[in-house]
Order: C-alpha cells, then structure tokens, then sequence
C-alpha cells in the first residue's frame, strides 16, 4: 500500500457519482438513441425447433415487401465471416451468428430481415418461409453425458465440452481418515444478469476510408479484436465508440454475434444498420443466459466440525455452443474452498452441450454457484454434528494472521478478518434477540428461520482461467489503463478505454487523479476515445475497475506528480526531494519560494528552455497497469488468479406463511468488506443490487425448458425480477481490511451480493421448513414448490424433489 | 397519420402510422430519447410516462391515443438546462441509479407520487415503484432518494398539494410559518451514506 488513509480527500469521502446527473435528466446516450442518416433495421426470425436441418428458406415474399432491402441467412453470413471465437481447444463446435445447415436450440437466430423501420423488418420476418426437418434434441445436462444421446454437434462427436478433474493436495487420504463424511446434491437453476436494455448495437462501413464504426450496449474484453477477426478485416479498420452509455450489463453484454450479424450488413448494404433485439430476441436467443449447474459434494470432516476435504462434481449444462459457459466452471478454482481452511479438494468439472440457449459470462462468474454448494456443504456438516451453523464457519474460517493463505489450488488469499466481520454482524443484529424474533414468529403459526452464508469475492480479474483450462492458450496479463492530460491552460482531462455499465468509471478515476494530484475531482474531465484511440484494456470484468483502472489512474497521476514536482524542482534549483508537492503547487519550504499548478503549466507547456534536460515538454502521461497477481502460467493444475479477496457475511431472518407458501425476509443483514472503500455509494449500490440479484435467483428467476425444447420463461410475466415489493431493506455493516496488492488497500465490490445471497436465502428457506422434514435443493425454490412440500409434508406425504 | 400532441407543456404535432407506440413515437418522432424501451410488454416500467400526472407505459399506449392529454417525460422534469429539480437532485444525492436506464421511468413514478403526498411512507414509496423494475441498485438507494425528495420539498417554499392524495391527513404546517428559502434546512448529507 503506497497511501494512508488517513490523509485521504477524496477516496472514501462521501461524494456524489458524478454519472448520476445525466441518467436523472434522462440524457445518457445509449445505443438506441444513436440515430445515423439512413440507418436499416433488423428483425431476426427464430426457429421454432430445439434441433432441426434447415432444409430451404425462402424469403421472396418478405423481400417483394416495400421497405424490405435485405434478408440474410446463416449460410451467406458463415461464408463471408470467421466463426466466433471459442475460449476451448474444440474447433468441431462451431458458433455462427446466424444458424448454419441445422438449429441448435429453440430461439436460435436463423434468418435476419433488414427494413426501413423496425416494424417492417418485423413484419417481413412473418413472410420468410423455413422448412425444417426435426432432429432429436437433449435438454438435460446428464442425459446429454450418455453416450447414447444426441450430440448437438455431431461433428465434434459428443456432447462434452469439458470433463476436467483436478485433484490439489491428499484428498484420498484425508477422507480415509477423516471420521464423518457425507455427500449431497444441489442444482443451481438457469438464470442471467438479464438487464432492462437488451443487447444493441449500430454499425456502418465507410469503404473509401475502410472503416467500420461501432456504437453498442457492451461490456466485453477484446470486442474489436473479435470483431475484425470474424469480419477478416485488419483489428485497425473497427471503430468501436466506448462512449455509449451501457443499461446495465452485469457480465453478460457480450453481444459478439449481433455485431458481426450486424457489421457485416452494413458491409454488405451499405447504409448503416442497427439491431436492437427485442425483450423475446433477448431472452430466447440473445445468447446471455447464466450458468446451470448440478453439484454433487461430497465433504469429509470430523466430530468438531473440522473440514478437512472436500470433492466437488460440477456438472454444467452449456447450452448449444460452447461461449463462456465452461470458463464460469473455472474461475471458481481461484477461490474453490471460499473462507474456509479446508485442506485438500478434488473437482471435476463438465460441461456439456444441449439444445438450449448459450450461456454468457454472468457476476462472478460461476462463483454464485459454488459459493452456494460449499456454504450448503457447511450447514450440513453444522446438522450432521449437532453444532451451531455459525460456530462451525468460526472453527473453519482462515484466520486473520494465516494471510496470505495459499490455498490448494494454487491462488493466495491477500487479506482478510473473517471472524471479526461474523461478530460486527452479530453485534449489530443482536443475534439472540433475533434467534426470540424467529421464535415469536414460530409461536404465531408461521415457519420461520435464519440462513447465514459467507462468501469470497475474488477480484481484480484475470483470465488464469483460461490457460488453466485450454494449454494453447497463454494469456498472462489482463492489463488496464489510463491516461492523463493537463492542457496548455492548466485543465485535466483523463481518458478511460472502456465502455460503463453504471459502475461510476468516471467518479473512480476523478476520485483517484484528484487524491493523488490533491486537486478538485469534480474539475476532472473523464472521456472514453473510441477503440483505436484506446489504450489496450480489458473491460469491467471480475470485479476489477476499482483495482485495476483504479490502479492505472493513480499510477498515471503519479507520473503526472512527479514530472510536476521535476519541472518545479529545477525552477528552484534544487533536487526533487527537496520541494514539496502540495494542492497542485510545488515549494521550496526553506526559502518558501512557489510555484503554483498554472505557473508549472505555462513551463510545460510553453518554456522548453526551462524544462530539465531531456524531458519531454506537455503534461501528459499513461500507465498500463498488469493484474497484480496471474502472472505466471499453470503449473500441475495449479494457478494464481484474481488478486484480491472481498468477504462478505449474509444473516437472513425469514418467516413463510404455511398456507401461501411464500417466503418473506423480515431482515437482512450483510457484513461487507472490500479493504478501502473509493466511493461508498458506489459501494453500497453495487452490494444492494447484489443482494436483489441474488435473490432473484434465489427465489424467482429461472429459464426453464419444457419436454419439447422450448422457453417457457421468455417474458418478463414468467422470467421474474424482483421488484421494491420483493426486496427487503437491507442493513450494511462494514468492515476495512486493506489488501496489500493495491494502491489504496481497495478490493473489488461488484459481486459481492450476488455471490452470498443465494447461499443465505436458501438456508433461511431451509431453516423455515426444516421442521416438516424437508428441505429444498435446487434454485430458485418458487413460492409454488414451497407450498406444495408443505402441504405435502402437512399431509404426510414424501418430498418430491426437483431433478 | 397526423397526430396532436401535449408534451412537456408544449404541442407537438407529427405523422406517424396508427399502430407506432407512444414510446417509439417520443422517441423517434419527438427525439425525446429519455423514454426507454425495456420489454415492450409492459412489465419493466422503463417506458413510464405521465399522462395529465399519471404514471402510464407510454409501450403499451399508440401515440394516437395520448391525443388530448398532458404528457410529461423526463425532459419535462427539469427547470432548466443543466439545472435538476429536486427530486432528480435526490437520486443523485443518495445515488439512487448505476445504469441509468430505469432513471427516468423510476423518477416520473417517484414524482407523481410526491404529487400527491409529501409525508410518504417507506410503504407508499415502494408501492409507488412497485411496478418499476431496476436491476442495479436493489432499490434502496432509490427508496432514500424519494424519502430525501419529499423531506426537502416538505421544507422548500414551493407550491405543494393541499391534499394528501393517498387520503390521508396532512401536518397542519408542513413547512415552518416562518418560511424557509429552498432547502436551506432540507439539504442535510443522508447520514447513512458514510
């Protein structure tokens, strides 16, 4: 750590996000208010088939419309463009914008219509006709294991994308001689980030400058490199303008295949062409869905709660084409034993392909379910030993001098002090007047109970996860950056180089440039060029902006500092250590001469002749900032990932009216600590708006499958968000515990809610129920299934359990 | 068609085809691009407008429709360019937003509710938002931002209702006799902030 924090101005201060005023006045620019002259509109038309050879399609009708100027297909676009980047080592499975030979799930996009209007191109897609010859279909994750069942790829000759197992320290041994164990299973349902703005994007090609310029709602590291790949065209003729604002993305605005869909229109037409998918486009073919995922764990631990090992089977239904689903089953790795001391693991993880959507990347990245397998697998070793849940986290937690704690799988925990967190949150619930509250509801006829789940929140982002699980692939840095100038008049402007999602980019690094230049952020400019003036960076991935383009920025000013104190110093004639540097001015305290910020701006930028030798005139500087850590290839299965370690605490006190069956959290309470906090609305957003996520998955949202392959949850009637009526008031404590990898102690928050709640609302739901003998294990648990297990269990029936 | 509009105080009047949406009309006819599109299908609450004070979703109304009434969108909120109303000054206050993208629909919710009380409960808020879908902030920022709206009008010297339109009985003197100048005592820090 480089700074104090005691002297801070800004960092931590309370200070208002300065994207806000924009948003509040309804003057953020998103893609859809990006309006080009002669803009074209795209409509997709779907197909109605999980599996299916397209055997014709005619689009005369729709192209004899008035207002229709093109129809593409899957074919000509497959001819004309690269397929889509796939992360693993499997060329036979193949990802083309639109569909090619076959479908490979319902909702996957077949044909694209471009019209005059939106509407029309709508209109037009009822006109094209497919013929389709239907194909046998899988939808279940284990039934798509059997050999014997259809391969959505038949070229690639199974459905196994993935089917890796590592085995980090003596987990055999310790089984044997651990003295209890037990095993079990949890199935962690389909859901997504799912935002209010679906995934758009405007392109247009200038053939006499050989430029595509692209406008889009995206959240997604290395989107022009893709982009040109596909497109064959040299990385320096895309265009991608980062200062579009983006309406939420959470992971999963990826949008690789609407872009070169739409890029290569604009190509082909010559006019500019946008897609903004509708919600149905969104949800059924967008290609976002989130992880679904079965574990079986098998945990080995003794009379004291102690565990020792742990074996995780995470098997993970990919949907039709590979996209990011098998790397969510790998970051995981980086902090596979969460908070917890636990010796050795064994893990093997599957994915698999069916005929469902794709899945993209989603917060935390296959953390949210994993931390909700691993903080199950702890309340069942609290139930099978007889001891408090909490006591048995307390006996099993890292301790606070154990940091850094290598854990087996090769990642360093930086920081933490789990147990002081527990006891600020029981300090602050009072947690036996809570356990009274639960029981004076019990008392009045309601199921009540508390669920407590802790969880990690590694952060930073890397990508170890990806030579980890592909050899050819040896990315070893994930760099961010930023870049700073003091104009000729004394005014600063820094230029981030990437897109927002209403992470405050702009309040961070003002925040950060201010501290450490000791000048006003609020006077700040903050732009993002557009992608070729971009510095090389990688998107607000892996809860990492607070770190890394946090990091970037101070680094920046701090050459910005030291060139201001250099051009001072020389003025003076003395050595640089000899001046001090304060509030923009540099002294010379024994003689109290000084010059101030403007006086050290006309030198740069105008006295050459009074510049030290050999320094370059202007006020400008850049910093490309390396992760902190995963900077070194696998070794043996092992890898350092993400940098740092948030932890967070979930207390969740729940009552369930046993004839509605709905559960109703009387209150929730989240211990929180991401080391320094840079703005703590910022903070608190993101950790709220965790917890509502959370929830949703918890309770409400899910993309479900019927028999026949199709999406039954594809409107917002049946896929459901929460709402304020869901969500309940949440109480933050905090907690500071600085990393030591970072320039001011922070670590990342994006997550964190996220990754805890599930775990801690399903125990709470479990707790309710807990005394009718049943228990619930498979997300989301709807108000219908815990009505009906009630009512079953009231009427001494058995449980049915999900599949 | 030809279609007379009232939007924001000022009458518009524009072509369009009888089956365009409200929404896309604002949008794309009156560029009023703070309007967004979420679902189409009326669930989310991004497209809310308000029709002669009503929160209304402008995706499930056709613009022929609003003929003849008062329609405000979120470019009818502020006073002035580059000047927010203190409601919007709110949600910045206590960052009641990320994305953005649910702002204006969730602030025309909020205001019309301020319309009709300024002593909201938390109950009154969270159903007036009900219907407003925000996937950032969890909403308790939002929550804040409207309980530190109404607290500071409650002591602005501005015009309010004279009736609680939730039907409920109103302070004698919301504001102090005396009078105050605008937020002179309302602006306090939101003391959970730290």
């Amino acid at each position: 750590m480089t700074a104090d924090p005691a002297t801070f101005r800004f960092v931590s201060t309370n200070r208002r996000v300065r994207e806000d005023r924009r948003f509040v006045a309804g003057r953020g620019y998103y893609v859809a208010d990006v309006a080009l002259e002669g803009m074209l509109h795209v409509a997709i038309l779907p197909s109605q088939h999980p599996a299916a050879r397209i055997v014709s399609i005619d689009a005369s009708a729709a192209l004899a419309m008035p207002g229709v100027h093109y129809v593409l297909t899957g074919d000509e676009l497959a001819a004309a463009t690269d397929p889509l980047m796939n992360g693993l080592d499997t060329p036979k499975v193949q990802r083309h914008p639109l569909a090619v030979g076959q479908t490979r799930y319902a909702g996957e996009w077949v044909v694209a219509v471009v019209a005059d209007s939106r509407a029309l191109a709508e209109d037009a897609t009822e006109k094209v006709r497919v013929v389709y010859e239907p194909l046998p279909f899988v939808i279940n994750a284990e039934q798509a294991l059997l050999p014997d069942s259809p391969p959505v790829h038949p070229a690639h000759g199974s459905n196994v994308l993935l089917d890796r197992t590592f085995v980090w320290g003596e987990v055999e041994k310790h089984f044997a001689e651990s003295p209890r164990q037990l095993a079990f299973r949890v199935t962690w349902g389909r859901n997504s980030t799912v935002p209010i703005e679906t995934f758009g994007v405007a392109a247009s090609w200038d053939p006499w400058r050989d430029m595509l310029d692209v406008w889009a709602s995206i959240q997604m590291p290395k989107y022009p490199d893709q982009i040109a790949r596909a497109l064959r065209i040299p990385a320096n003729c895309v265009r991608v303008h980062q200062d579009v604002d983006v309406g939420g993305s959470y992971g999963v605005k990826r949008g690789i295949k609407q872009t070169v869909l739409v890029a290569h229109l604009a190509r082909r037409l010559g006019r500019p062409v946008r897609l903004i998918e509708d919600r149905l486009e969104n949800m059924r073919g967008g290609d976002a869905h989130g992880p679904e995922r079965i574990f079986d764990v098998e945990v080995a631990f003794n009379n004291d709660g102690i565990v020792k090992s742990m074996k995780i089977r995470a098997l993970d239904n990919a949907g039709a084409y590979a996209g990011r689903a098998p790397f969510q089953l790998g970051k995981p790795i980086g902090a596979i034993v969460g908070p917890y001391k636990i010796e050795s693991v064994q893990y093997r993880a599957q994915s698999v392909t069916t005929n469902k959507a794709v899945q993209e990347a989603v917060r935390g990245f296959g953390q949210s379910p994993t931390n909700y397998a691993i903080e199950t697998a702890i309340d069942k070793v609290a139930a099978a030993t007889g001891l408090e849940r909490i006591e048995v986290r307390r006996r099993n937690f890292i301790r606070k001098e154990e940091f850094p704690y290598l854990i087996p799988s090769g990642s360093s925990y930086d920081s933490g002090d789990y147990h002081t967190v527990v006891d600020k949150v029981f300090a602050h619930i009072d947690f036996a007047a809570m356990e009274q509250e639960r029981d004076r509801l019990r008392a009045s006829g309601m199921l009540a109970g508390i669920g407590i789940a802790a969880c990690l929140e590694p952060s930073g982002g890397n990508s170890s996860f990806e030579p980890l699980l592909n050899e050819k692939n040896t990315t070893t840095t994930w760099m961010d950056s930023c870049r700073i100038n003091i104009d000729g008049l004394g005014f600063v402007t820094v230029t981030i180089h990437n897109t927002s999602s209403g992470q405050g980019h702009e309040t961070l690094v003002s925040t950060v440039i201010g501290e450490v230049l000791q000048i006003d952020p609020d006077l700040i400019r903050v732009v993002r060029p557009d992608s070729l003036a971009c510095l090389p960076s990688n998107s607000p991935v892996g809860s990492r902006m607070a770190i890394m383009l946090g990091g970037a920025a101070f680094h920046a000013a701090q050459k910005l500092k030291t060139k201001l104190t250099r051009i001072a110093a020389h003025q003076f004639g003395l050595a640089e250590d000899k001046v001090v540097y304060a509030s923009g001015g540099v002294g010379d305290p024994k003689s109290n001469r000084q010059l101030s910020w403007i006086d050290i701006v006309n030198i740069g930028h105008r006295n050459f002749h009074l510049l030290p030798e050999g320094m370059e005139p202007g006020l400008e500087s850049t910093h490309v900032m390396q992760v902190p850590t995963g900077d070194r290839l696998p070794e043996n299965g092992r890898v350092q990932m993400y940098p740092c370690h948030s932890f967070e605490f979930h207390v969740v006190l729940m009552a369930i009216d046993p004839v509605l069956g709905k559960p109703e959290i009387k209150r929730y309470v989240i211990g929180h600590d991401c080391g320094t906090v840079i703005n703590p609305h910022i903070v608190k957003g993101m950790t709220l708006g965790g917890v509502a996520h959370g929830l949703g998955a918890a309770l409400l949202e899910e993309f479900v499958y019927d028999d026949e392959g199709h999406l039954i949850t594809q409107s917002f009637m049946d896929y459901l968000l929460p709402s304020s009526r869901e969500m309940p008031k949440v109480e933050i404590v905090h907690h500071c515990t600085p990393s030591p990898h970072t320039v001011f102690g922070q670590k990342g928050s994006g997550e964190s809610g996220y990754l805890g709640a599930p775990a801690a609302i399903s125990a709470a739901v479990n707790d309710c129920v807990a005394s009718l003998g049943i228990s619930f294990n498979k997300l989301p648990i709807r108000i219908s299934a815990i009505g009906d297990a009630i009512a079953d269990a009231q009427q001494g029936k058995p449980q049915q359990q999900a599949k | 068609m030809k279609v007379n509009l009232r939007i924001n105080g000022v009458n518009r009047t524009t072509e369009l085809e009888p089956r365009k949406t409200l929404l896309d009309a604002l949008r794309e006819n009156f560029l009023l691009n703070g309007t967004h599109a979420g679902c189409e299908h009326g669930v989310c609450g991004a497209c809310t407008v308000l029709i002669d004070g009503e929160p209304v979703r402008s995706c499930l109304m056709f613009a022929v429709q609003a003929d003849g009434y008062e329609i405000t969108t979120i470019e009818g909120l502020a006073p002035a360019p580059g000047e927010l109303g203190v409601l919007q000054d709110a949600f910045c206050e206590t960052h009641g937003l990320q994305c953005g993208y649910c702002t204006p629909g969730m602030i025309l919710a909020a205001h019309a509710l301020l319309q009709t009380t300024l002593t909201p409960t938390r109950d009154d808020i969270v159903e007036a938002i009900s219907g407003n879908i925000c996937r950032c902030t969890g909403y308790g920022q939002i929550i804040e931002a409207v309980e530190f709206a109404a607290a500071r009008l409650r002591v602005a010297n501005t015009p309010r209702p004279q009736h609680d339109g939730l039907n409920r009985e109103l302070p004698k003197h919301a504001a102090p006799t005396e009078g105050l100048l605008e937020a002179e005592k309302g602006d306090q820090p939101v003391a959970e902030a730290k």
